[in-house]
């Protein structure tokens, strides 16, 4: 067993790491480079031009600080409230029901809720758009909301939600939180079914109504949970542009109000041909995800309860 | 409500003051849980009756139902939309992609987890932080390392980029799972001589069986809904396009023709297969996604 180790670990990982460093690794070095030059991207000639495009980034108002502002939003709000609504309606499934005999039940059907939240995970994100496009559509295109406004006599925004510059970054995080919640609800239902049902038994006896029993006994326990979600709802609200790109207009429209990061990186790169431009952004954010990561990490760490 | 400050004998009142809240309780639980459960099933629904109306209807009746099925939505969809290409395109790339990565993420996630050796710990840290990395920031690179390797539009290009992009978060889950496997049964099998290869496809492959299922699932699903690199790196042919793609090139072209029947018919032609396989597999596939997330 001892010989043709080295062989053998060198024949087990030079395809993926050979792989991995080829098109992934390589192509990121690359982007920090070319984010310290003026290249456009079709030509082959390009000079050094320091750190020029990272001071012209937060000059262009165009595109970019609109963009920073809206993902900032995003990064904000969307984990927020899908942590939240997730934690809500998994602590209604496992131990909203009634007490029986001193032992409190889940809901009833808490099996079907689990496959019909869940489902907008599976589907791809272009169904989401296209699906979600229309419900969002202005009246004469047959849209759902505004239909239902109308039926009811009330006011809808005569372009669509998603034309309307009030209202479009809103509906693209309800969009992202209606797909996102059921993988959380799973989520922290599971880390929910481990926790001991004697704590909750304890705690009627002591008459504690469910609300202390959520924040005393199930949150704290679920804090590690509830963190490393955190960190992926993060990372996924740094990377939204595919919905922004799907549904709305001019890819980030209208005037820029949808306008994303990831969005501005693309259009930058593929549209205007100023290849160091979008670089530099992209370089931005990278360490924006690599800063938010490590942030949590530290900050969020608390005292882990054994249990 | 009241803390219970009541001496023994009154205990049975203490008791029912919880049971009444919990009916209210349960009420309300029902109440929200319903809520979000019809808007989830009432969008999705509602494009389902949409795809069998007229174009007239779409945009003049939105919350009525057809006057009759208007299947000839399906038949554009499938004959000018190309829906069932697109399939089979994006089937073909799955089959290379998901077993490649498999096949690759695996083998790199077993040396990792289960030898010892200078750079170990480097290797992993490296493949960990793929998973953080935006992709925004390589595509222009990818498209160039692409191109120079005539690789640009080709489904080589993009399995071989599927592949690279999901070893990250398959290596980093697979690691962990290959070490809380027990030594036991792989030094048994080295006494009875069996070499390394061996060792890893006649044991350790098989008893990595529920984390390879998990992870599986978790790349087939992200596979499949890939957007951005298709996008780029897949942009020439709009008949090559995988299904994502298809349906968005479908979507924008709706906005010129106005077929906007056709366009919701594609749309739930593609949601049919992921329901049937969802409803199905809907166990394994929670199970699977959520175990990612689980470190």
């Amino acid at each position: 067993m001892r010989h043709g180790r080295y062989p053998f670990i060198l024949s087990f990982l030079v395809l993926p790491v050979g792989l991995y460093a080829w098109l992934v690794i390589l192509p990121f070095a690359q982007a920090f480079q070319i984010s310290l030059t003026d290249w456009s991207g079709s030509s082959n000639s390009f000079e050094y031009i320091g750190f020029d495009n990272y001071v012209n980034l937060f000059k262009d108002e165009r595109f970019v600080l609109p963009a920073l502002r809206h993902t900032g939003i995003i990064l904000l709000v969307m984990p927020l409230v899908t942590i939240a609504l997730g934690l809500f309606f998994a602590f209604m499934l496992n131990l909203g029901g009634r007490v029986r005999r001193g032992r409190i039940e889940g809901v009833r059907g808490a099996r079907f809720h689990k496959i019909v939240f869940f489902f907008p995970q599976v589907l791809s994100v272009a169904i989401v758009g296209i699906l979600w496009k229309q419900v969002y559509a202005p009246e004469n295109f047959g849209g759902l909301i505004t239909g239902a406004l109308k039926a009811v006599g009330l006011p809808a925004p005569a372009n669509g939600f998603l034309a309307d510059t009030r209202f479009v970054l809103a509906a693209v995080i309800g969009v992202l939180v209606w797909s996102a919640v059921g993988f959380y609800l799973v989520y922290f239902s599971s880390a929910m079914a481990s926790i001991p049902r004697d704590l909750y038994e304890a705690a009627i006896i002591d008459g504690a109504g469910r609300g202390p029993m959520f924040f005393k006994i199930t949150l704290p326990l679920l804090w590690d949970s509830v963190q490393t979600a955190w960190i992926y709802l993060s990372i996924i609200a740094l990377d939204v542009f595919v919905l922004v790109y799907l549904m709305t207009p001019e890819q980030g429209g209208p005037d820029a109000s949808s306008e994303v990061v990831g969005g501005v990186i693309w259009k930058y790169a593929f549209k205007h041909g100023e290849q160091a431009f979008a670089s530099a952004i992209g370089v931005v954010l990278f360490f924006a995800a690599l800063s938010l990561a490590v942030v949590s990490l530290r900050v969020g760490r608390r005292e882990r309860i054994e249990f | 409500m009241a803390t219970d400050t009541s001496a023994p004998p009154e205990a049975p009142a203490a008791k029912r003051a919880p049971r009444s809240e919990g009916n209210v309780l349960n009420v309300f639980s029902q109440g929200f849980l319903w809520l979000w459960a019809l808007m989830v099933i009432v969008p999705v629904a509602w494009i389902v009756v949409t795809s069998f109306k007229t174009s007239r209807e779409i945009a003049t009746d939105p919350l009525g139902l057809p006057a009759a099925p208007h299947w000839e939505n399906y038949v554009n969809a499938w004959t000018n939309g190309n829906i069932g290409s697109f399939f089979l395109n994006t089937l073909f790339v799955m089959v290379f992609s998901v077993t490649g990565t498999m096949l690759l993420g695996s083998m790199a996630a077993y040396v990792l987890a289960r030898y010892e050796f200078v750079g170990n710990r480097l290797l992993y840290f490296g493949f960990a932080a793929g998973m953080m990395f935006p992709v925004f920031l390589a595509l222009f690179p990818l498209f160039k390392t692409l191109s120079n390797v005539s690789l640009l539009n080709t489904y080589t290009g993009l399995i071989l980029v599927y592949i690279a992009y999901s070893l990250p978060f398959t290596v980093f889950f697979l690691t962990a799972f290959f070490r809380t496997l027990p030594s036991g049964v792989a030094e048994a099998a080295v006494v009875d001589g069996a070499g390394h290869y061996r060792l890893f496809f006649q044991v350790m492959l098989p008893m990595a069986k529920p984390g390879l299922i998990a992870i599986t699932i978790f790349n087939i699903i992200g596979q499949w809904n890939q957007f951005l690199l298709p996008l780029v790196l897949l942009s020439r042919n709009p008949d090559d396009a995988v299904i994502s793609q298809g349906l968005a090139n479908l979507a924008m072209r709706q906005g010129y023709e106005g077929d906007a029947g056709a366009l919701f018919a594609g749309t739930v032609l593609a949601m049919v297969p992921i329901f049937v396989a969802y409803v199905i597999f809907q166990r394994q596939i929670q199970a699977g996604l959520t175990a990612g997330a689980i470190k």
